[in-house]
């Protein structure tokens, strides 16, 4: 099968839009619930138990190929599930569809590769999500999408193409595409791991200054400071399982399990 | 020489006719094989599965045996190919319009098999397209038809445009079976006529023909490798 396959909504697009569900501000934004799933034979999420609240800053940690991307990309259903269950602001996860699309568009995604639309400029790639999933006015959309890239601190980017950016830059353009969705929540996927060490700051900041202003966030990362300063939780990661979670100073000072003392035993060594 | 310079009007018409078959063609295959090159990357099976199956029968088919099922086995069951009287079209290319369908089932024949191949040329692109670009299209919530649309294709295109090309040069020398299959008056035909029936030195023919193809195919080639230089320069 191709491998940009595209997949997306294309059979039974006609299905009417729900109404609006009132949302409990009590009610958690994500719950996963026994959730599995395989790549073939590899079991990458082992019974996977996760409730984020609204407002909560989560970070996930663990060892390479632990199953951390997966676990993000489950919430947006870029990857489907085996078993389980996943709500977001409480309605589970739709099939394909438009209902599907609908959901993505409202859960903010920030790659590890960045993944600006090279084909566009930075302006035109914050603005083609509210253009075209929105319908919002091209001027209007334009006008928010600079608002936001001010916000990000590259405004005086707008108008060149991603490849002409830094990593920094062009992961503060991501999330700034991600954030003219005004999504309910966002997930980064180690969003500072392919950045040149001067350029990781820049990024924190941002993600820091979305944590502050209450944005509910998942976040993938081994930035310790982050962790301490910005989530109110830290969770471990180890062969699809979440293994163990505390608050993230006790998290580091107090590890429990003998795999996170074991990995942050590596981890603090560099 | 004077067999050129006494059949000049024949070359030319001949030339003006190939030219049209090769433009309408062309155009028919790169919407066909767009449409085509959608049906096998999308979500849905079945219509991966047809495009799939169309471009395996298309590929592997010689285009004699497409050009004989049009022209001789469509026509037994009612099909004269008259969808391509387009009107307006049909005011540019008369032939279009006209009641003898052997233009339309030159077109149709060769659409048919150019699509498969520009169907192909354009999933490369795809292919060549990092598949981050259609999860991030996909992160921000568009459809799929979005997706291709605004984010698959444009970056397909580029990575597409030099195979495309190809395709289309084989296509203009593929379009010199027209002649033998009923069309009348363009160059292929104009060959057969001038040598076969009207007796005429083959070789002047030849190369008046030749030279027709030629100034169709050798400023296209050009144009390719000006667009792989400079794609090779900005990689
Ligand atoms: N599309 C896929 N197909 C098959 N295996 C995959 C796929 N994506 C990830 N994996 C495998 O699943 C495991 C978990 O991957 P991942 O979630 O990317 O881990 P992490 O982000 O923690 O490094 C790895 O062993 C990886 O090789
Ligand atoms: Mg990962």
């Amino acid at each position: 099968m191709a491998p940009t396959r595209p997949d997306g909504p294309a059979a039974g697009e006609a299905e009417p839009a729900p109404a609006a569900v009132a949302t409990d501000p009590g009610e958690p934004m994500i719950v996963m619930r026994q959730v599995d799933k395989w790549f073939g034979d590899l079991h990458v999420l082992r019974d996977v138990n996760l409730s984020v609240a609204r407002g909560e800053v989560v970070v996930v940690i663990g060892p390479s190929g632990s199953g951390k991307s997966t676990l993000c990309r489950t919430i947006n259903r870029l990857e489907p599930i085996g078993s389980g269950q996943i709500w977001f602001d409480g309605q589970e996860l739709p099939a394909e569809g438009r209902a599907l699309a609908r959901l993505r568009s409202e859960v903010g995604m920030v790659f590890q590769a960045f993944n600006l639309f090279a084909h566009k400029t930075v302006l035109a790639n914050v603005s083609l999500g509210p253009i075209r999933v929105r319908r919002e006015k091209p001027a209007a959309a334009r006008e928010r999408a600079m608002a936001l890239l001010d916000r990000v601190g590259i405004a005086d980017q707008a108008d060149k193409y991603p490849a002409q950016l830094s990593g920094g830059q062009q992961q503060r353009a991501a999330i700034a595409r991600a954030l003219a969705m005004q999504p309910k929540a966002m997930l980064f996927d180690e969003p500072t791991s392919a950045l040149d060490p001067e350029m990781v700051g820049e990024v924190l900041d941002v993600m820091t200054s979305l944590a502050e202003d209450g944005m509910t966030m998942v976040v993938v990362t081994h930035e310790m400071g982050f962790a301490r300063h910005a989530a109110r939780r830290a969770i471990f990661m180890a062969d699809g399982e979440l293994v163990e979670e505390a608050p993230p100073a006790e998290f580091f000072a107090h590890p429990r399990s003998d795999r996170l003392k074991d990995f942050l035993s590596k981890i603090l060594t560099h | 020489m004077d067999v050129i310079l006494n059949n000049r009007d024949a070359f030319f018409s001949g030339f003006l006719l190939t030219l049209q078959l090769c433009v309408l063609a062309g155009v028919g295959s790169l919407l066909l094989g767009t449409v085509l090159a959608v049906l096998r990357i999308s979500p849905v099976p079945p219509l991966r599965w047809l495009g799939t199956s169309y471009v395996n029968v298309f590929r592997n088919v010689p285009l004699t045996v497409v050009f004989f099922f049009v022209v001789f086995a469509l026509p037994t069951i009612g099909v004269r190919a008259d969808f391509l009287q387009i009107p307006g079209l049909d005011q540019v290319f008369t032939r279009l319009g006209i009641q003898l369908p052997y233009f339309r089932m030159a077109i149709f024949a060769l659409m048919l098999y150019t699509a498969a191949f520009v169907c192909e040329a354009l999933r490369s692109g795809v292919n060549a397209v990092p598949p981050g670009q259609a999860e991030a299209a996909r992160s921000i919530g568009l459809t799929f038809t979005q997706n291709v649309r605004h984010v698959v294709l444009p970056q397909a295109w580029k990575a597409a445009v030099v195979p495309l090309g190809s395709v289309i040069i084989a296509m203009i020398k593929n379009s010199a079976l027209a002649g033998f299959f009923g069309l009348t008056g363009d160059l292929s035909a104009t060959f057969q006529q001038l040598v076969s029936a009207r007796g005429q030195a083959a070789i002047p023919v030849f190369l008046a023909v030749a030279a027709g193809f030629l100034v169709l195919t050798i400023p296209l080639g050009l144009v390719l490798d000006q667009v792989e230089r400079r794609q090779a320069v900005t990689r």
